[in-house]
């Protein structure tokens, strides 16, 4: 398993700081959730991870320092999942996934039988057999899903990144690629980032949240230690009411404003 | 294994693969069409004849005359092998451009590749073509190659500094641009030079029939070039198509896989625009129609357009010779008169689809 230290990490664009000095620990096979309202960097700290952005500070893998790392040396420590990934439409489920494979074939070199052979296997764990030669256009928004995380599972790397995750799934489709997430963390001892929307499911699946306001880390821990509704009010300007379950689940459940409503 | 993957409806490069050897087939029936058909020579099927009869170890009575045998050989193959190489090279190009840019609408004509080598071409013919047979590598070519190299970097420059995230559009309009500018040059530069004008003006709409077999020796070396390189990008090309981001994320150095397929995409442009002239759609066409046939995956699109591209401006180039007999159409009036309805119906599909 590997650690992701971050220290110091900060990312301009032109004259506005995305991110600043953001400075954190990711344990072997801890799974970190971002949190925080739009525009408050989550997405600015995955990609400086994942190489795409120029960043300031230094981010190291299992101690030593990503930035001295070739871009295929990077992809094959760490995966990243956008926001809103691109399927080319007519490439089929299996030919998209080999495409996780790209750090591991030389500039000119093409897929080995050992490339396709991770690949099927990841289809098969998975349980995307039956897509494998369909064009991924014709997938539903959770195959879709499930395919990018399989792409990136095939790239084989300690670290996996992810960019909400659950966008624009339905919360059906939401549990299922959380626990297939977790379940995949769990079998290959994964480091997981992920920056996510929503606060309850962030706080069930993640070991610790982060929430982040104007490129700042305003507080860091456990689910019931961030999300407190004090905390949100400050931070996303939200009323909600936060919720114990005996389990330890924390739900967040926003209210609606009495006033308004009875003005109706 | 494979029962259980076949009873599953295939798509995708891994099962299109049998079209290349189709394809090849396509061209060879392309060149052998094109050594038979013509105003004057032989008849028809003695051609093929004669042309097996010159392979080693077969020995055939084609009946042909040292003189027919003349009119095959260095009139009807040089230009026929030029076509091959030229409509091989643009669509090649054509594929390459579309891939790296994630554009379809772009092509060497579009980018103002092809302005710009002519424009080198055009001032290679006014500075004294004759002077530059004593030199050891013809310039013609890598003037072109520079113009081309100039009007392509003009273009994305322009493109992506309005474009934000390089829009489609932009980056067309850029090329608008930049191939309006070029043929003014162009224009400017044959207004003081008179007496090459009628020169210029028939290289321009596209120059086959004068087709020599020095012709071929010039660009081999640079059709060969570009496509080795070119083919050696498709499996990249294919990484591309997730996007910049995700490509750079999963590895592959952008930047540099851009700049390589650019270049050597220009290059061979360069190369066939310098001799042949401008022939216009071929890069644009090809391409979609074997994207239409078989997908978007870049390790079928790169080879069949290659053939297909070939063989395409092969048969173009026969209607040329025989609808004016005996004076020629240009290659460029032909490709025009095809390309341009089937790109209107290429748009009309493709709006169909989305």
């Amino acid at each position: 398993m590997t650690s992701l230290n971050l220290s110091g990490v900060g990312v301009a664009y032109g004259t506005r700081n995305a991110l600043n000095d953001f400075t954190d620990s990711v344990k072997p096979g801890e799974w970190l959730c971002l949190i925080g309202p739009n525009g408050a960097g989550k997405s600015s700290l995955l990609r400086s991870i994942a190489g795409l952005v120029k960043h300031s500070g230094e981010i190291r893998v299992d101690g030593s320092p990503l930035r001295m790392r070739s871009a295929r040396r990077r992809a094959q420590l760490v995966a990243y999942v956008p926001q809103s990934p691109i399927l080319p439409d007519d490439m089929t489920a299996r030919e998209y996934v080999v495409l996780g494979r790209n750090p591991f074939i030389s500039h000119f070199g093409t897929e080995t039988k050992h490339d396709w052979k991770i690949v099927d296997d990841v289809l098969h764990r998975l349980d995307l057999n039956d897509f494998a030669y369909r064009a991924v256009g014709t997938l539903s928004g959770g195959e879709k899903q499930r395919v990018v995380i399989a792409r990136a599972i095939a790239q084989e790397s300690p670290i996996l990144l992810l960019d909400e995750p659950t966008n624009a799934l339905d919360i059906g489709h939401q549990q299922q690629a959380l626990e297939l997430v977790d379940k995949l963390r769990r079998e290959h001892g994964l480091t997981v980032v992920s920056a996510m929307h929503d606060l309850t499911l962030a706080g069930l699946y993640s070991d610790r949240l982060c929430l982040l306001h104007q490129g700042y880390c305003v507080s860091s821990g456990s689910a019931a230690e961030v999300l407190r509704a004090e905390t949100l009010a400050e931070f996303y300007g939200v009323s909600v009411r936060v919720h114990h379950e005996p389990d330890g689940t924390v739900v967040v459940v926003p209210f609606r404003h009495m006033e308004t409503s009875s003005d109706i | 294994m494979s029962t259980r993957e076949d009873s599953i409806a295939r798509t995708g490069w891994l099962v299109g693969r049998w079209w290349i050897p189709a394809a090849a087939v396509a061209m060879c029936a392309a060149l052998l069409l094109g050594a038979m058909v013509g105003p004057a020579g032989p008849t028809w099927w003695r051609v093929p004849l004669a042309l097996l009869d010159r392979l080693p170890l077969i020995s055939l009575d084609s009946g042909i005359s040292p003189r027919e045998w003349t009119i095959i050989w260095q009139i009807r193959m040089p230009r026929v092998v030029l076509a091959a190489l030229v409509g091989a090279t643009l669509s090649l190009s054509g594929a390459c451009y579309q891939g790296v840019f994630r554009n379809p609408l772009v092509d060497p004509y579009l980018l103002g590749v092809a302005a710009g080598a002519g424009l080198g071409a055009t001032v290679v013919f006014t500075v004294n073509r004759s002077g530059s047979s004593s030199w050891i590598v013809d310039p013609l070519p890598l003037v072109a190659f520079a113009g081309g190299l100039i009007a392509v970097a003009v273009t994305y420059l322009v493109g992506t500094a309005f474009g934000g995230q390089r829009s489609a559009a932009t980056l067309v309009l850029a090329g608008v641009a930049v191939t309006s500018l070029a043929t003014a040059m162009q224009t400017f530069v044959l207004q003081r030079n008179t007496e090459v004008i009628r020169q210029v003006y028939s290289w321009i709409l596209g120059r086959l029939s004068s087709a020599t077999w020095s012709d071929v020796r010039l660009v081999l070396p640079y059709v060969i070039l570009s496509c080795g390189v070119l083919f050696a990008h498709r499996r990249l090309l294919d990484v591309m198509r997730v996007g910049d981001d995700e490509a750079a994320a999963l590895g592959a150095s952008v930047k540099r896989i851009r700049i390589a397929v650019v270049i050597a995409a220009t290059l061979g442009t360069s190369a066939v625009v310098a001799v042949s002239g401008l022939i216009g759609f071929v890069g644009i066409i090809v391409p979609h129609a074997v994207r239409l046939l078989v997908g978007a995956s870049y390790r079928l699109i790169l080879p069949l357009s290659f053939l297909l591209g070939a063989s395409f401006l092969i048969v173009a180039d026969i209607p040329g010779r025989i609808l004016q007999n005996p004076s020629e159409t240009p290659i460029g009036v032909v490709t025009a008169f095809l390309g341009a309805p089937f790109f209107l119906l290429l748009l009309r599909t493709r709006q169909g689809t989305r």
